[in-house]
C-alpha cells in the first residue's frame, strides 16, 4: 500500500533517525563489537605469534604485539620448514597446489558451464533425471564414494598406460586429483550456470536458432560471453574451495605432490623436533592467504558464490 | 523452475524428420557426457557399490568377496571407537546446529537494523569461512594451548587457579573443537538469514511499529515464522557440513587425546587408507549415508513432494 504523494521526495523514509546514545544503540554496537573481537582475534594472534622471536614466545602471551618485529618465521615457513626428511618449506605445497588449482579449476567450470547450458536450454529426455541425481549427490558423504574412486582411477590409469603405451599414473597424481575436484565441484557450479541460463531470454536463443546457429556456436558466440559474471563468481568459489581441500589431497596424491593444505599440516603437527610456534603460525598465515586475499577483493561477489548453495534449484 | 520449453519445441521441429529419439538431441548429450558419467557411475555406481561392499568380509582388495551379511555393521557397533565417534558427532551436531543458527540469526538480525558500517562487520563475520579447516584448526590450536594461550593469559593476570584447556581435557574436547567450527562457519549462516531478512516486507515492520509491537516480539512471533524456509535451507546446510567434519578434527587435535576427538568420518578415513580394514571403513560410510538421508528425505518430502509450487 505505497500509493506515494509526488512531494514523497522530500519527506524521510524509513526509521527515524534516532538519537546517538540510546541504550538500544549502545546494546546495538556493544554487541556487534564484541562478537567482532572474537572473530578478529584469530587472525590477530596468527599476524602477532608470527612477527615474534621464540624467546618472546616463550615469555609472553598470545595476544601480546611483538616487541621485536621479525621476518625471519616466514622465510623460515616458506623455504626451510620440514616434513619428514624433506626441509625445503612450504613453497614446495604451495607451488603444488597452483598446479592441482589451475587446470581444476578451468576443467570442472568448462564442464559444468556446458552442463548447465545444456540443462536449461537443450533439454533431452532424462535430463532432468541426471540433474537431479547430481544435486542429491552432493549430499553423499565423500567418504561413501571415495573408495571406489580410487579403483576406478586405478583402473583407468592401466587401461590408459595400454592404450597410448607409455606409463600414466591418474591415482597418486596431480591429474588424478584434477578429475576428483571436477566431479565433486560438479553439482554446485551445474546448478550455478544452470540457473543463470535459465533466466537468458528465450528469443535471443530461438533467434540464434533460427539463423542455423548449432550447440556450440551458441555457446561460445552469444552464452559465453553473456555469462562473464557467472564465471566470475565460479571462479572465486572454486579457487577457494580447491585450495581449501584437505580430504582429497591427502588421499589422491602422494607425499611429493600434496597440496599446501596437507603440508601445513603435516609441518605442524610433526611430533619431531622442539616445536616453533612462530614458524606455525607464519605457515598457516600464508596457507590462508591466497582465499583471504580473493576474499577481500572480489567482496560481494564471494557472497553471491557461496549463497548459490543456498539458492534452491 | 522456468522450463524454456521454446527451445525444446524448436530442436523437436528441426530434427523431427529423424525417426530414432536417440539422435535427437546428439551435441547436448554427447556434451553431458561427463555429467551423465558422474551422475550415474560415481554418484549411484560408487554408492551402491560401497553399501554393497559393506556387506562382504573385506579386509583387502581385490579379494574375493565373501557374504557376511551383518557382520560388519554388528562388529562396528561393538567398537568402542566409533561409538566415541558417534556420541562426539550427536554433541558437535547438535551445539553447531542450535549456536550457528542462534549466532547468525542474531548477527543477521542485528545488521538488519539499519547501523553505520554494516558492510565492515559483515566483512569481519565472513572472512573465517574463506579460510580451511586446517588453518581454522592450527589457528585455534594455539590459542587454546595451555601454556602461552588463553589458560596461561588469564593465569597470568592472577587468576592462578583459572583453568580452561579444552584441548588436553578428553571430557570437554569437542567444545574446544566446536569453538573453532563456530568461528568458521556462523558468518555464512548469517549472510543467508540475512538475505532473509532483506527480503522481508518493510510493511510488516511498520504494521507491527503502529501496533506497538515491540522488536524482539515482531522477531520472535512474526518475523521467524514467516522465514521458515530459509531457516530450512540454512538447517540442511549445516548439517551437510556437520557430517562432514574431518580436516578440522584432523587439524586440532588429531583425534586426541587418545580417542577422545574421534569422529565418523575420520573413522572411514583410516579403517580405509591406514588400517586396510575396508569392511569397516564400508559399514561405517555407510552409516554416514544413512544419517544423511535421515534428514535429506524429510527435506525433500517437505520441498518437492507435498504441494507444488510452480
Amino acid at each position: 500500500m505505497t500509493d506515494a504523494p509526488s512531494n514523497l521526495g522530500v519527506t524521510p523514509r524509513g526509521a527515524k533517525p534516532r538519537k546517538r546514545l540510546t541504550p538500544t544503540n549502545i546494546m546495538l554496537y556493544g554487541t556487534l563489537f564484541v562478537a567482532s573481537v572474537y572473530y578478529l582475534l584469530p587472525l590477530y594472534v596468527m599476524l602477532v605469534t608470527s612477527l615474534k622471536g621464540m624467546p618472546e614466545i616463550r615469555l609472553g602471551n598470545v595476544f601480546a604485539p611483538p616487541v621485536e618485529v621479525t621476518f625471519e618465521p616466514w622465510v623460515k615457513a616458506w623455504a626451510q620448514a620440514c616434513t619428514g626428511i624433506n626441509c625445503d618449506g612450504l613453497s614446495r605445497g604451495f607451488w603444488n597446489s597452483v598446479q592441482i588449482l589451475v587446470p581444476s579449476v578451468v576443467i570442472s567450470i568448462a564442464i559444468a558451464s556446458i552442463n548447465g547450458y545444456a540443462l536449461s536450454l537443450w533439454k533431452f529426455k532424462g535430463s532432468e533425471v541426471f540433474f537431479t541425481i547430481l544435486i542429491f549427490g552432493a549430499f553423499i558423504p565423500y567418504q561413501v564414494m571415495i573408495y571406489p574412486i580410487v579403483i576406478l582411477l586405478r583402473e583407468a590409469g592401466e587401461v590408459l598406460s595400454a592404450v597410448t603405451g607409455t606409463k600414466i599414473r591418474l591415482m597418486g597424481s596431480i591429474w588424478g586429483l584434477v578429475i576428483v575436484h571436477t566431479i565433486f565441484g560438479m553439482p554446485i557450479l551445474t546448478l550455478l550456470f544452470r540457473n543463470y541460463f535459465a533466466s537468458v531470454p528465450e528469443e535471443l536463443f530461438k533467434a540464434a536458432r533460427v539463423d542455423g546457429a548449432g550447440f556450440w556456436q551458441i555457446y561460445f558466440q552469444i552464452m559465453l560471453p553473456m555469462a562473464l559474471p557467472i564465471f566470475v563468481v565460479a571462479i572465486i568459489l572454486q579457487v577457494t574451495g580447491i585450495w581449501n581441500d584437505f580430504l582429497f589431497g591427502v588421499i589422491f596424491t602422494k607425499p611429493d605432490t600434496y597440496p599446501m593444505t596437507v603440508q601445513l599440516n603435516n609441518i605442524v603437527n610433526s611430533v619431531q623436533g622442539v616445536k616453533e610456534y612462530n614458524v606455525n603460525m607464519a605457515a598457516t598465515m600464508l596457507t590462508g592467504l591466497v582465499p583471504l586475499i580473493i576474499y577481500f577483493a572480489s567482496g560481494k561477489l564471494f557472497v553471491r558464490g557461496i549463497a548459490a548453495g543456498a539458492v534452491k534449484g | 523452475m522456468a522450463v524454456t520449453d521454446g527451445a525444446q519445441e524448436v530442436s523437436r521441429r528441426t530434427i523431427s524428420k529423424r525417426p530414432n529419439r536417440l539422435f535427437k538431441n546428439m551435441t547436448a548429450k554427447i556434451a553431458t557426457i561427463p555429467m551423465i558419467f558422474t551422475a550415474l557411475v560415481v554418484f549411484i555406481g560408487c554408492t551402491v557399490w560401497t553399501i554393497y561392499h559393506s556387506f562382504t568380509k573385506s579386509k583387502l582388495l581385490p579379494a574375493p568377496e565373501k557374504w557376511v551379511g551383518l557382520d560388519q555393521y554388528e562388529r562396528l557397533w561393538s567398537t568402542r571407537r566409533w561409538l566415541v565417534s558417534i556420541e562426539n558427532l550427536a554433541i558437535y551436531g547438535i551445539c553447531s546446529l542450535v549456536l550457528s543458527l542462534v549466532i547468525g540469526f542474531t548477527l543477521a538480525a542485528l545488521l538488519d537494523r539499519k547501523i553505520r558500517g554494516e558492510g565492515i562487520f559483515r566483512t569481519i563475520f565472513l572472512y573465517p569461512f574463506a579460510l580451511s579447516f586446517i588453518v581454522t584448526g592450527l589457528v585455534w590450536q594455539w590459542i587454546l594451548n595451555p601454556q602461552f594461550g588463553i589458560q596461561g593469559v588469564v593465569q597470568r593476570w592472577g587468576w592462578e587457579s583459572f583453568t580452561f584447556d579444552p584441548l588436553n581435557n578428553a571430557n570437554i574436547v569437542i567444545y574446544g573443537i566446536l569453538i573453532a567450527g563456530i568461528w568458521q562457519g556462523s558468518g555464512f549462516i548469517m549472510v543467508i538469514l540475512l538475505a532473509g531478512l532483506r527480503g522481508i516486507d518493510e510493511d510488516i515492520w511498520k504494521a507491527s511499529r503502529v501496533e506497538g509491537i515491540p522488536a524482539w516480539k515482531t522477531y520472535i512471533f512474526i518475523i521467524i515464522p514467516m522465514m521458515r524456509p530459509i531457516f530450512v535451507t540454512a538447517l540442511v546446510l549445516i548439517a551437510a557440513g556437520i557430517i562432514k567434519v574431518y580436516d578440522l578434527v584432523v587439524a586440532q587435535t588429531s583425534g586426541g587425546p587418545g580417542i577422545s576427538s574421534e569422529v565418523p568420518a575420520k573413522y572411514v578415513i583410516e579403517k580405509m587408507f591406514q588400517s586396510q580394514n575396508l569392511g569397516q571403513g564400508f559399514a561405517a560410510s555407510t552409516m554416514m549415508l544413512l544419517s544423511v538421508l535421515v534428514v535429506l528425505i524429510p527435506w525433500a518430502y517437505l520441498e518437492f513432494g507435498g504441494k507444488r509450487r510452480d
